[in-house]
């Protein structure tokens, strides 16, 4: 019985990552709209584009082969199950032994390989282009991300993401100058990932600087909601990553019953309410840089990772 | 409350080393110059940490002579040089940003590596700061060779004096008159370069120092 519940509270951590992602990409949009003085369209907007896309036929090139038609599928399962895995509202789920930061980090990595190689399959020149800066993001972003999950993991002791979460909501943490450095190394990750504005502009088609945008330019109907909604996951998956690591005040661990597994969803919503809103700010004050100064971008996450691990490990071997 | 004096003195000589990439990372006049700002306060700070906890009152002074002089008078004065000799535009690197920053890795790691088994017996926190205060050293060196603006060479000189502050408060006992006679000789070292830029700049009308170069002695 008791393990029935679990496997339910678990599906509906599934459900909530699910059905919010769009909610999210929405309020951002709306919070931007705002900023610049204009309505914006309602924060509904996303689930009518995805369930607009899902009744549109599907137009796919000539030389489109099955990577093609498989990749799409294949990001939004891969990006479904990391979504599942951070913990939301609660630590401590059925899933949470697999909930591991460096599976995290691989399950985004293949569905990334899966969406360049759909971007090279057409042939056009910009799905080329897309797939090719998408990897060389890539290149720089994955091992900032290994060297942030490495410092969590030398403080922590573990990579188990409801560990490393229960580790710093706990009393032993104290003052580290390396959890703020790998806070804005995931940062500067989570927006080059998401391709957020100083590395990649969400909102438009016509630059020849784009790169998310770019790859999944030839996608339609169904193809595309379910490459929208997978977007819209990763963007949540970071902001929950971010959340319950940083911020793991709320969150209930499993077996507290519901009373407070209710006051970790409200945390967990304000939580993706303020941390919108920043993105929102964020973006809204900062320019887009160049392509070739994202490497630089980058570059520093990078070096606040290293800095971050090699820090910690001074302070633990002296 | 043990905890909390190691973790605090951490947080600053942790945070000296990042400011010391954040002045590796820029490539503007003005930012430069700011991050400076920063780099001295974050010592000043750091130092009169050191002076609560080794109740040590003359590191207050030590601190409060970093605050004014580094974070306020030389920037200042930087400042009003910059403006003057009209080179607020960007600063030309030898190498790259990427390169440099890999480089300064390889730095700090190199001295963790060798401060932390030579100051084996020495206690927790000297040891700390010891081999953070030999990286910021050994990344102002890093500034120093890798730009080729007088100004940017001038302040990771700066850096430099402030790495050894940081490395005389952690091993307890710095004599207030060696910290006095050392601000002076900066603020002096300042006053020279600050007239010596302006020779460059009046015999060449450029402040990148490879100018010089022609004139070594060997190349004749």
């Amino acid at each position: 019985m008791a393990l029935i519940l679990d496997v339910l509270v678990q599906f509906v951590q599934l459900a909530l990552v699910l059905s919010l992602a769009p909610l999210l990409t929405g309020y951002i949009r709306k919070v931007k709209s705002h900023l610049l003085r204009r309505r914006g369209p309602s924060v509904l907007q996303p689930y009518r584009d995805l369930f607009k896309l899902l009744r549109k036929e599907v137009v796919l090139a000539e030389n489109a082969s099955w990577v093609f038609r498989v990749a799409p599928y294949i990001v939004f399962a891969t990006m479904l199950i990391a979504a599942a895995l951070v913990p939301t509202f609660a630590t401590g789920l059925v899933f949470s032994p697999a909930a591991d930061l460096i599976a995290i980090v691989a399950l985004l990595g293949s569905a990334r390989f899966a969406l360049a190689l759909a971007g090279l399959d057409v042939g056009t020149s910009f799905g080329g282009i897309g797939s090719s800066r998408e990897m060389m993001i890539a290149s720089l972003a994955e091992p900032a991300m290994l060297m942030i999950v490495f410092t969590l993991s030398l403080l922590a002791g573990s990579t188990q993401l409801s560990s490393v979460s229960a580790f710093l909501h706990g009393p032993e943490v104290g003052l580290r100058v390396s959890l703020a450095m790998a806070l804005v190394g995931l940062i500067m990750v989570a927006i080059a990932e998401n391709a957020r504005i100083p590395v990649d502009n969400p909102a438009t088609h016509l630059e020849l600087t784009m790169i998310h945008e770019a790859m999944i330019l030839e996608y339609s109907g169904r193809h595309l909601a379910v490459i929208e909604a997978a977007a819209s996951l990763k963007l949540l998956l970071y902001l929950s990553l971010i959340g319950c690591v940083f911020v793991p005040w709320g969150v209930a661990t499993a077996g507290q019953g519901f009373g407070a597994f209710a006051v970790g969803l409200i945390a967990y919503i304000v939580k993706l309410a303020v941390g919108g809103f920043l993105l929102a700010v964020f973006e809204t004050v900062t320019a887009k840089m160049r392509v070739f100064r994202v490497s630089d971008f980058l570059g520093a996450a990078l070096m606040l990772g290293f800095l971050a691990a090699l820090l910690l490990f001074v302070s633990q071997s002296v | 409350m043990d905890r909390l004096v190691l973790d605090v003195a951490h947080l600053f000589a942790g945070g000296l080393v990042l400011v010391s990439f954040l002045l590796l990372y820029q490539d503007r006049m003005f930012g430069l110059l700011n991050t400076f700002a920063l780099h001295a306060l974050v010592v000043s700070l750091s130092v009169a940490w050191q002076a609560y906890i080794q109740l040590a009152p003359h590191l207050y002074i030590t601190a409060a002579i970093a605050l004014v002089v580094k974070a306020i008078i030389i920037p200042v004065a930087l400042h009003r040089i910059i403006v003057r000799l009209g080179i607020h535009r960007t600063i030309e690197t030898v190498v790259g940003i990427g390169q440099t920053m890999l480089a300064g890795i390889a730095l700090v790691a190199l001295s963790i590596l060798v401060m932390l088994p030579i100051t084996a017996e020495a206690g927790t926190l000297a040891r700390e700061d010891l081999a953070f205060s030999l990286s910021v050293i050994l990344l102002g060196l890093l500034m120093m060779i890798s730009r080729r603006n007088a100004v940017s060479q001038v302040i990771g000189f700066m850096s430099i004096e402030n790495g050894l502050i940081l490395a005389a408060t952690a091993a307890k006992g710095m004599p207030l008159v060696v910290e006095i006679s050392v601000a002076f000789s900066i603020l002096i070292a300042l006053i020279v370069i600050g007239i010596f830029l302006f020779r460059i700049r009046e015999r060449f009308d450029t402040v990148d120092v490879h100018a010089l170069e022609r004139f070594r002695g060997e190349q004749l």
